[in-house]
């Protein structure tokens, strides 16, 4: 039976999801071993389904769609992968978590640096909340593989992929499939 | 010259007294992680990452400082040194703010070749996002207080080796930090030469030169090793 696939956009800049693209060819062929059941570039589906085998989601926790989206994905999910450094470390949108909190965020960015007429957001039910801090996902829910690198390059996914498309846990080390940035 | 003999895991070792161990373990070919240690600086034993297990001791010590002694039984590379070296490791990365995809020294760091070596794939500690300045006072070089790991290289050999003294540490615990002059703007300390070797010895992206951007700082501290060298043996030009 074919894995049931998926990928996952939280806080991040899409370039890791860019970077699965750059898999090119080989996305054939990962197209022809999986079930792609949930993802912003290879998918239509709107709800994240259940009885998910791997999904890699890119991007930290920083408000709370990507909240709720993740408590979900676990939920749902036999092997969650951690995928790209903001998704482990909070990396770029984790740089705000130093002005400490939503309301300085918001602030800073549509207030003191606008030109006069900024106001705040505030659309309920459909602009999310920010969450007071950008958290990365294994400080909010358990992680099966991490997957650094910003983005990690097509060809350290395909060195994680291909052993873990055979049931075999990836050989996560050395430069080549470990180093951040 | 008196010699020393002892074991490093497992290898039976001959060593003229004061050498460190880590000297004499990369002698014999043992590697031993360290950041903090340089060649033609001082060592102060900063970072506590090269710390081995001694015999018969129950506190472990830091190689780059310890000197070989008669009959030791050293090892370098137990799981539990394993897992102090992974820890002090994700320390230094969650104490600071290390975004290395926009870092200067990204791809030649030497914080992030020591995370490869120790296994790093994650950090188990909570990332602290500290509220840090940057120093850009002085005309050709900047310091980025969110990248210091407060190795101290800057700090010896701005004193050992030029001479200048414009750094120090100041302050304790998670406001420790490294001051110019007393604590003021680098570019307002006159006793600065620019000659910049704080930014070539430097192990990470905090002291960089503003020409470089992302990924552009290629430092070479091996090169201090060879400057001290030259000096002992009187090689100057002028
Ligand atoms: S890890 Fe880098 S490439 Fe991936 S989402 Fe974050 S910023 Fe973008
Ligand atoms: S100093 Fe090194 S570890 Fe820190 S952000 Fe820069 S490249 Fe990454
Ligand atoms: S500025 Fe660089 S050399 Fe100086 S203490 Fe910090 S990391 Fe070490
Ligand atoms: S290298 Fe020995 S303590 Fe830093």
């Amino acid at each position: 039976m074919k894995l049931r696939f998926a990928t996952v956009w939280l806080a991040g800049c899409s370039g890791c999801h860019m970077s699965f693209l750059d898999l090119d060819e080989w996305l054939i062929e990962l197209a022809q071993r999986v079930d792609v059941v949930f993802s912003p570039v290879a998918s239509d589906i709107k709800t994240y389904p259940e009885d998910v085998d791997v999904c890699l989601v890119e991007g930290g926790v920083a408000n709370a769609d990507n909240l709720e989206l993740i408590l979900q994905v676990r939920a749902r999910t036999r092997l969650l992968v951690s995928f790209g450094d903001c998704a482990i470390t909070a990396n770029v949108p984790g740089m705000r978590n130093r002005l400490e909190g939503a309301e300085p965020v918001l602030r800073r960015g549509y207030l003191e640096l606008a030109d006069g007429s900024g106001q705040l957001p505030h659309a309920p039910g459909l602009v999310p909340d920010l969450l007071e801090r950008v958290l990365p996902l294994h400080e909010l829910v358990p992680v099966d593989h991490y997957l650094p690198g910003c983005p990690p390059s097509a060809a350290r996914i395909r060195a994680f992929l291909e052993p873990l498309l055979r049931g075999e846990p990836p050989l996560m080390e050395g430069a080549a499939m470990i180093r951040f940035g | 010259m008196s010699v020393r003999t002892l074991s490093i895991n497992g290898h039976a070792v001959a060593m003229a007294t004061g050498t460190t161990l880590l000297a004499a373990a990369r002698e014999v070919g043992v590697p031993i992680p360290t950041l903090c240690h340089l060649e033609g600086l001082s060592p102060v034993a900063a970072c506590r990452l090269c710390l081995v297990e001694i015999e018969g001791s129950g506190k472990l010590q830091p190689a780059c400082l310890t000197p070989v002694a008669e009959g030791m039984v050293v090892h370098t590379d137990t799981p539990r040194l394993q897992d102090y070296r992974r820890t002090v490791i994700e320390m230094l990365f969650t104490e600071g703010n290390h975004v290395c995809a926009i870092c200067v020294a990204n791809g030649h760091c030497e914080l992030q070749d020591r995370a490869v070596e120790v296994g790093m794939d994650h950090s188990r500690l909570p990332y602290r996002h500290p509220d840090r300045p940057v120093d850009l006072s002085h005309p050709l070089f900047g310091l980025d207080h969110n990248r210091c790991i407060l190795c101290t290289r800057c700090v010896r050999v701005c004193d050992e080796v030029e001479g200048a003294h414009v750094w120090d540490v100041g302050w304790r615990g998670e406001h420790c930090r490294i001051i110019a002059g007393l604590n003021e703007p680098w570019g307002a300390v006159d006793a600065c030469t620019d000659c910049g070797k704080c930014v070539q010895v430097c192990p990470t992206g905090a002291l960089f030169d503003k020409a470089d951007t992302t990924g552009e700082k290629h430092a070479d501290p091996a090169r201090l090793g060879a400057l001290v060298r030259a000096r002992a043996r009187g090689q100057q030009t002028r």
